[in-house]
């Protein structure tokens, strides 16, 4: 691609000088509109921060299933090959390389402890881009571990991380269902419901210091204020106006960027944890390990998980709920009070959504852009067990994450979403009300 | 604080390389939404198989630039074509759900290393559009009061904005047209229009490809403006942002996807500037964190989506009363 | 069955006044035809033909499956069983559209008029074979500008006898209900049919509308068309239609001129057992 600059009198100087100058205008705009540089990838801890004066560094983690590796030696050298530094990871996985300017190194694998290698295809050189003042992570993929266990342990590991990662995808759609069956809408801001429930309580826990448990109980209470305060103050006045179903989309999707970037504006970009309940050893149980905390987190999710079915089934509450969510007018005429109904609906499902946030914080970190990955992933649960069902979304749910979980054993970690994105598209595809759902013209 | 360089610096935004692509992506939008009805939550996927066909086509397997779009366009089609067949038939939230999902999972994929070989995974790919700038016949750069921009950024913009307006040519004609009539009856009752005897899903179909290709065009022209192109543009959230602006300009008008980029792009740079400002006048409480400045306007522009659409959602140019009859 | 009632005129003279009966000349036949929901069997149509030229009546207590049968016939659900031709010609499964281009058009129960579109472009959008309605050529007016003022002028015409031509600029969302009715039969006609299915023409209409409603759909007859309706006033049916048929839980129980149906016992049985009760039925309501 060389030829046609040395031909033309463009001097290649003057096409990169344009091309920075591009770059600048994107990253002011379209960068600054999606801060999320990093996914929320086991792989990828920290996110670049936009602090001015502060140094310019490339850093990144290696960590293959066991956890981190130390002792790996990896170079950073600009693009002439001039060597800035060579490095190697400490016990927590970890290098940081301090750059002198922003631009564009190379950071190599120079070599791997016993054991341990790249993941197959994993290329041991990378390029990174970096500006002036930022922090860019840059990642390396390892293989297994060369012991790794059988196919049938990992299997059985993969299983259980779907089974965590579900639950907690459960007890966050359980609200995404209610609100659609109770009033018919579509709640894109319930994503940003999770992190708010998640960040809250990371104020309170880190910047407050309040006991994790006690600031979990006050993020629920926070949550289901915020559903309160939401219905009330918002979608019960606009369903007085009769908005059209896009209208309410669009202030559901408003209410998700306000929601989302007030946080962001609060809380910052990076992926943080909670001072409690980190750094724990797993436990073995059998061919599985585990963290108590993981553990507590499954076992807690399941008693609520049980807890809301058993409302809804048994409860007069729970009943009027169905009720409400079978037929509006039908519930009115035969005494119940939709609105307070609905209003209670918000007010449990936004809690069980700041919980699950909560126990997805405790778990994987806390940040405030997983909020639409994981509302991706309810709409894939809730539709999978049919759409308006509390308990197909609960099915549903359990269902996605054990799918994003077991493709890791075959498919790349990062496109793992993916998969349960593409059950969503299937089933929309060949049985569009779900699993569990009643046949209904839905075409 | 220097308001009149923010403001400036917003009015650049406002005609800038931003508020172009969005404008292409909104016009699609406008065929997809304002004329037909069609809930595509996933127009940045349109946008993504634009920049990723000429991406691939130029920096992967060396063809031409012209090449390249032309691939750009073709992909556009094949996804119109591959995301309508199954979902077209789908009840209208359903739908949203369906595409906002495929585009997702298109970005994810993009992204992926396994991809790496094709698309650049998460490094993305550089150098697209070397020949886009060497065929640049302007001798300087616009300077027209705060309107400045560097030679080859102009170049960039004249054709954006060239094709803005040709692709808004476009839709107006057919809009005029019979064909366009049966999008709006679609639009309003599609049963009414298959019982006058119009394969509704085929002109659903219609404006599926032709929306899509228009918003293709918005990520062709960001490859090349940039060229560049990174899988962590094409977030769902600038499908949204494309429906802030279409429906500020205002749903099923003729110039209501440019009018409301140019607005959409001001407003925001604006008050990313005043707060970048504020900020380091230190002027914003300590509490803000680091995300404040591009927070502020995206936390803004969220509420004033509610605003605008439950207040205003006609927007500037929509006719006030046609929207009075939404039934 | 000893019937007393005055013969029909016309094709139908010699037809006994029995369900499932065949006619002189069908321009519409169904055989068979079953569609359930769950376990409910919403149409069981043993045999249905419908005369060309005249005025038919579907009738039936609630629920009888008069729409859902309407909805099989045009296109608009699938059934589980069954099949039917229009003018010989097989259209068991065919879609909705092709079902309208061949000339069997319907109107819709709850009125279907394109809010957003004026009451001119909602008529210009019932014409078939329309050159602009193509993408390719919708750019290129000077292709369909013709064509399109040869429609106008038909519309025209049409709106001229529903008396909604002054109105021809208005959004069609701006006019009273039983203004809709009118815009939604006189846009099924631009269609150019020969069977129209009209799905309760009357229900939420003015009384004073009514007339002239009527007289439309005689006037539909007159003009060549075949009509069948679906209606639960009886002074309606007795006052227009050749011919009725009775649906009751989705099967044919009756069939005759009008007033052989009013003193036919299985009918007013059906609607004894029905929600309406015979009152309803004798009343007319």
């Amino acid at each position: 691609m060389d030829e046609p600059l040395r031909s033309h009198a463009t001097p290649r100087s003057l096409v990169c000088a344009v091309t920075a100058a591009l770059l600048l205008g994107l990253a002011l705009t379209l960068v600054s509109t999606a801060p999320a540089q990093a996914e929320p990838d086991d792989l990828v801890l920290a996110q670049s921060e936009d602090d001015e004066g502060s140094p310019t560094l490339l850093f990144g983690t290696f960590r293959n299933q066991e956890g981190p590796v130390e002792g790996i030696e990896a170079s950073v050298s600009s693009e002439d090959d001039t060597v800035i530094e060579t490095v190697t990871t400490d016990e927590n996985g970890q290098w940081e390389v301090e750059v002198p300017a922003g631009g564009t190194y190379l950071v190599t694998v120079e070599s791997l402890p016993e054991g341990i290698s790249l993941r197959e295809g994993e290329r041991s050189t990378a390029e990174a881009s970096v500006d002036e003042g930022q922090r860019q992570a840059v990642v390396f993929r390892l293989g297994e571990a060369a012991e790794t266990a059988g196919f049938g342990a990992q299997a059985a590991q993969q299983l259980l991380s779907g089974v965590r990662f579900g639950l907690i995808i459960a007890m966050t759609a359980v609200g995404l269902s209610l609100v659609f069956g109770t009033t018919g809408l579509i709640n894109f801001a319930h994503g940003e419901f999770v992190v708010f429930g998640a960040i809250l309580t990371w104020f309170i826990n880190v910047s407050a210091g309040v006991n994790l448990i006690l600031a979990t109980v006050l993020g629920v209470v926070l949550s289901g204020v915020l559903g309160a305060g939401v219905d009330r103050v918002l979608f019960r006045p606009l369903r007085r106006r009769g908005l059209s179903l896009f209208q309410l989309l669009v202030v559901t999707i408003g209410l998700s960027l306000a929601i989302r970037f007030t946080l962001l504006m609060f809380y910052g970009g990076s992926t943080r944890r909670y001072t409690d309940y980190v750094g724990q050893q797993q436990v073995s149980l059998g061919p599985l390990s585990a963290t108590p905390r993981d553990l507590t987190i499954m076992a807690l999710s399941i008693v609520v998980l049980v807890l809301v079915a058993t409302m809804l089934r048994t409860s007069r509450l729970g009943k009027a709920m169905r009720a409400v969510a079978d037929n509006r007018d039908l519930a009115e005429s035969s005494g119940i009070d939709v609105e307070r109904i609905i209003g209670i609906v918000w007010i449990v499902g936004a809690g069980l959504a700041g919980l699950g946030g909560i126990f997805y914080g405790t778990s994987l970190g806390v940040n405030y852009f997983s909020g639409f990955q994981l509302l991706l992933l309810m709409f894939a649960g809730v539709i999978l067990g049919g759409l308006g069902t509390a308990y197909g979304a609960m099915f549903g749910s359990l269902v996605v994450g054990i799918i994003t979980e077991l493709s890791v054993l075959w498919f790349p970690d990062e496109i793992k979403f993916a998969w349960a994105l593409g059950v969503l598209v299937i089933v929309l595809l060949f049985r569009p009300q779900g699993l569990l759902g009643r046949r209904e013209r839905i075409g | 604080m220097d308001l009149i360089s923010v403001a400036e610096t917003a009015l650049r935004s406002a005609f800038g390389p931003q508020a172009a692509f969005y404008a292409l992506l909104a016009i699609g939008l406008n065929v997809h939404y304002g004329y037909t009805g069609l809930l595509n939550f996933g127009q940045v996927g349109f946008m993504l198989v634009g920049a990723y066909g000429v991406g691939i086509s130029v920096a992967t397997f060396g063809l031409s630039l012209w090449a390249g779009v032309g691939v750009a366009i073709v992909f556009a089609i094949a996804l119109a074509l591959l995301l309508g067949a199954p979902t077209l038939r789908l009840r209208s939230d359903y739908f949203a759900i369906t595409t906002i999902a495929i585009a997702e999972v298109l970005r994810l994929l993009v992204r992926s290393s396994p991809a790496t070989d094709l698309t650049g995974g998460p490094f993305g790919l550089q150098s697209v559009a070397v020949e886009f700038y060497a065929v640049n016949p302007l001798p300087a750069g616009l300077s027209l009061g705060p309107l400045t921009y560097p030679v080859a950024v102009t170049w960039s913009l004249l054709v954006t904005w060239t094709l803005v307006v040709l692709a808004t040519v476009l839709v107006a004609l057919l809009m005029k047209s019979p064909w366009g009539r049966v999008l709006r009856a679609i639009r309003e009752d599609e049963d009414a229009a298959r019982s006058l005897g119009k394969n509704v899903f085929s002109y659903k179909m219609q404006s599926l490809v032709l929306g899509g290709v228009i918003g293709s065009l918005g990520g062709v022209m960001y490859a090349i403006a940039g060229s560049t192109v990174n899988a962590d543009i094409f977030r769902p959230q600038v499908t949204f942002y494309a429906y802030a602006i279409l429906i500020l300009g205002g749903a099923a008008s003729r110039l209501g996807p440019i009018v409301g980029a140019v607005i959409f792009w001001f407003l925001f740079s604006f008050v990313q500037g005043f707060v970048r400002q504020a900020q380091s006048a230190d002027l914003l409480p300590d509490f803000f964190s680091s995300g404040a400045i591009g927070g502020a306007a995206l936390t803004l522009t969220g509420i004033g989506l509610m605003l605008l659409v439950v207040f205003r959602p006609q927007g500037i140019f929509g006719n006030k009363r046609e929207l009075a009859l939404d039934a | 069955m000893p019937d007393t009632s005055p013969m029909p005129p016309g094709p139908l003279a010699d037809v006994a006044h029995e369900p499932c009966v065949a006619k002189p000349d069908p321009i519409l036949v169904a055989d068979e035809v079953r569609r359930s929901f769950g376990g409910l069997t919403a149409v069981d149509v043993d045999h249905l033909e419908v005369q060309r030229g005249v005025i038919t009546a579907v009738i039936g207590p609630n629920g009888a499956g008069k729409t859902t049968f309407f909805n099989l016939l045009t296109g608009f659900d699938s059934p589980d069983h069954g099949s039917w031709s229009f003018n010989g010609v097989d259209l068991t499964g065919q879609a909705s559209h092709h079902i309208a281009r061949k000339g069997l058009v319907r109107t819709f129960q709850l009125t279907k008029a394109l809010s957003r579109l004026t009451v001119m472009d909602n008529m210009k959008l019932g014409a078939v074979d329309q050159r602009g309605e193509r993408l390719l050529n919708a750019v290129f007016s000077a292709l369909w500008r013709d064509q399109e003022r040869e429609i106008e002028g038909r519309a025209t015409e049409i709106l001229e006898r529903f008396q909604l031509l002054d109105k021809q600029d208005d959004y069609a969302g701006e006019l009273s209900g039983g203004q809709r009715k009118l815009l939604e039969m006189a846009r099924a006609l631009m269609v150019g049919p020969e069977l129209i299915l009209l799905d309760e023409p009357m229900a939420g209409v003015n009384p004073a509308l009514v007339q002239s409603l009527l007289r439309h759909v005689t006037q539909l007859r007159d003009d060549g068309m075949s009509v069948i309706f679906v209606e639960h006033d009886m002074d309606v049916v007795m006052n227009i239609s050749d011919w009725v048929a009775v649906l009751a839980e989705g099967r044919v129980i009756a069939e005759g001129p009008p007033a052989s149906i009013l003193s036919n016992p299985d009918v007013i049985s059906a609607y004894l057992g029905s929600d309406e009760g015979a009152d309803g039925f004798l009343d007319g309501e």
